[in-house]
């Protein structure tokens, strides 16, 4: 019930169903356009790489944007308090968030894949996408945990912007949107340090263009989610007091 | 039972505390003798804020649903948007409702759980009169069923409307708790004014029970909680008078002079 209703009301929110649908497949789209009939390796065209690349940042935003904006605004409606005040366990509240987002992700994976297909003409076999779906959903943890430091840690108004500043940055020096290798060499060790990096490369295994193995990135991952729920609960904290107190 | 007092009485504070979202600094709020954070507790209770939202994107419907969904035996929707006679509203999304339809929205969700107590926290503020009566319409409806309904006002005339028992506070302290009959009654209830034809002196009221009286010439005014037996004196004494007008005190006038007895009190 609480999941749908989160579900549902992020889905009527244009500004946040177009940016988490529309803008992962508007880039693939581009890029595609541009560099898709080049090959990534041999026997991988770029379109693939793209592809799964866009798929990564799409997933990512979703978990980024939601929490990030979505926990924001209800702090400033305050909805969190109303729903304090009823039998909801907190828990449950957040529990069914997540499983909110990662439907809400599927969505976005799934458009992505059938443009990707129908349009972009970019063919992968279903093992494949199943393989690209599971590594997506499970690293997108550390992204969920970003998203919910940025929504416990920042006003409605302030929530957006910062999580452009944050995480925008990180897909640039994750290799994401260029590939690392035309990156400045420090730039690249700063890249191969992120969240994102690591997801990527959980991703990209899926069409062999891995630099590290699946257990590496996972483990990154693993510690990345740690940190930044570690972060979230401080503030989490942090936001109660504040205000029940 | 309202919970009367002016801006920064402490009413807001109180009901947070009641309700476990505030812990208190001292002594010991129970609900139902529980702690008031315990899920047993708080699913026998409704609840609406001052300032709290909902996603604006859910309809009237879907919300009710939703709130009714966190309760152990919540009451069917139809009926909760029915008391909150919010029917041809059910279908809109909550972002587009008036500001008085979105106080009755908060009533729906209030009384979604199928509660035995609600709490309402200026639930009133900002409500044009249309909605204001058709929301204190259902709030009498509902306490009908046997509920229990605690609210917080500024406006005495509300507290006197609905309420069977009056507490008030003044600044986190207990000024009052009264049906609203002892309330009124505790306070000057008529303001008297007439004209005499020969001039009157303060001394010719010292032995009646008469407040705050001003002699300007001919025109005399003051409050008396008796105005009836106070004029069969002065026609007993012969004291002839016109222009002669009784008018129940502002009850805004009332809750003044209750706090500031009891701030006499304090101060003494």
């Amino acid at each position: 019930m609480e999941t749908r209703a989160k579900f549902v009301a992020r889905l009527r929110n244009p500004a946040f169903t177009v940016l988490s649908l529309g803008l992962p497949v508007m880039f693939f789209l581009l890029f595609d356009a541009i560099f898709g009939s080049l090959q990534a390796a041999p026997g991988v065209s770029t379109a693939k790489l793209i592809l799964v690349s866009y798929a990564t940042y799409g997933v990512g935003n979703v978990m980024v944007y939601n929490f990030g904006i979505g926990l924001a605004n209800d702090r400033g409606r305050k909805l969190d308090l109303l729903q304090r005040a009823t039998p909801l366990p907190p828990v449950v509240a957040t529990v069914a968030y997540v499983i909110g987002a990662l439907i809400f992700a599927l969505l976005s994976l799934i458009l992505l894949g059938l443009v990707a297909t129908v349009i972009g003409g970019v063919r992968l076999d279903a093992g494949t996408w199943l393989d690209l779906t599971w590594r997506l959903m499970l690293g997108s943890f550390p992204a969920i945990g970003l998203g919910m430091a940025i929504g416990y840690g920042s006003s409605p108004n302030a929530a957006p912007a910062l999580a452009n500043m944050v995480y925008l940055p990180m897909l640039f020096l994750s290799g994401i949107f260029v590939p690392l290798r035309q990156l400045p060499s420090t730039i690249q060790h700063i890249g191969s340090v992120l969240p994102t990096y690591h997801y990527a490369q959980l991703a990209w295994k899926t069409i062999g263009l891995n630099d590290e193995s699946t257990l590496v990135a996972l483990a990154w991952l693993a510690g990345w989610s740690i940190v930044l729920f570690a972060l979230t609960i401080r503030l989490y904290r942090l936001d109660q007091d504040k205000k029940f107190s | 039972m309202a919970l009367l007092g002016p801006n920064g009485a402490g009413k807001t504070t109180c009901i947070s505390v009641l309700l476990g979202l505030r812990k208190a600094t001292a002594g010991e709020a129970r609900l139902f003798g529980l702690e008031p954070t315990d899920r047993r507790a708080r699913s026998r209770c409704g609840v609406m804020l001052q300032e709290s939202g909902v996603p604006d994107t859910l309809t009237v419907r879907e919300l009710v649903e939703l709130f009714g969904s966190y309760y152990p035996h919540p009451m069917p929707t139809e009926r909760a948007i029915g008391l909150a006679g919010l029917e041809p509203q059910s279908k809109q999304q909550a972002g587009k409702l008036s500001g008085g339809q979105r106080q009755r929205l908060y009533f729906a969700l209030a009384v979604a759980g199928d509660p035995e107590v609600i709490f309402f926290d200026e639930p009133t503020v900002g409500m044009d009169v249309e909605s204001r009566r058709l929301f204190l319409q259902s709030i009498r409806d509902f306490s009908k069923q046997g509920k229990t309904i605690l609210l917080t006002t500024h406006y005495l005339e509300e507290a006197d409307q609905l309420a069977e028992r009056i507490i008030v506070i003044d600044r986190g302290l207990l000024v009052a708790d009264a049906s609203p009959r002892e309330i009124k009654s505790r306070v000057v209830a008529k303001q008297v004014s007439f004209t005499a034809s020969t001039p009157l002196t303060e001394a010719d009221f010292a032995q009646l029970a008469v407040s705050n009286l001003t002699i300007d010439d001919h025109r005399v005014r003051l409050f008396s909680n008796a105005p009836e037996a106070l004029l069969r004196e002065l026609f007993r004494r012969g004291v002839d008078i016109s222009d002669l007008q009784v008018v129940g005190a502002d009850l805004e006038e009332a809750f003044i002079s209750l706090t500031h007895q009891a701030e006499e009190k304090v101060t003494q």
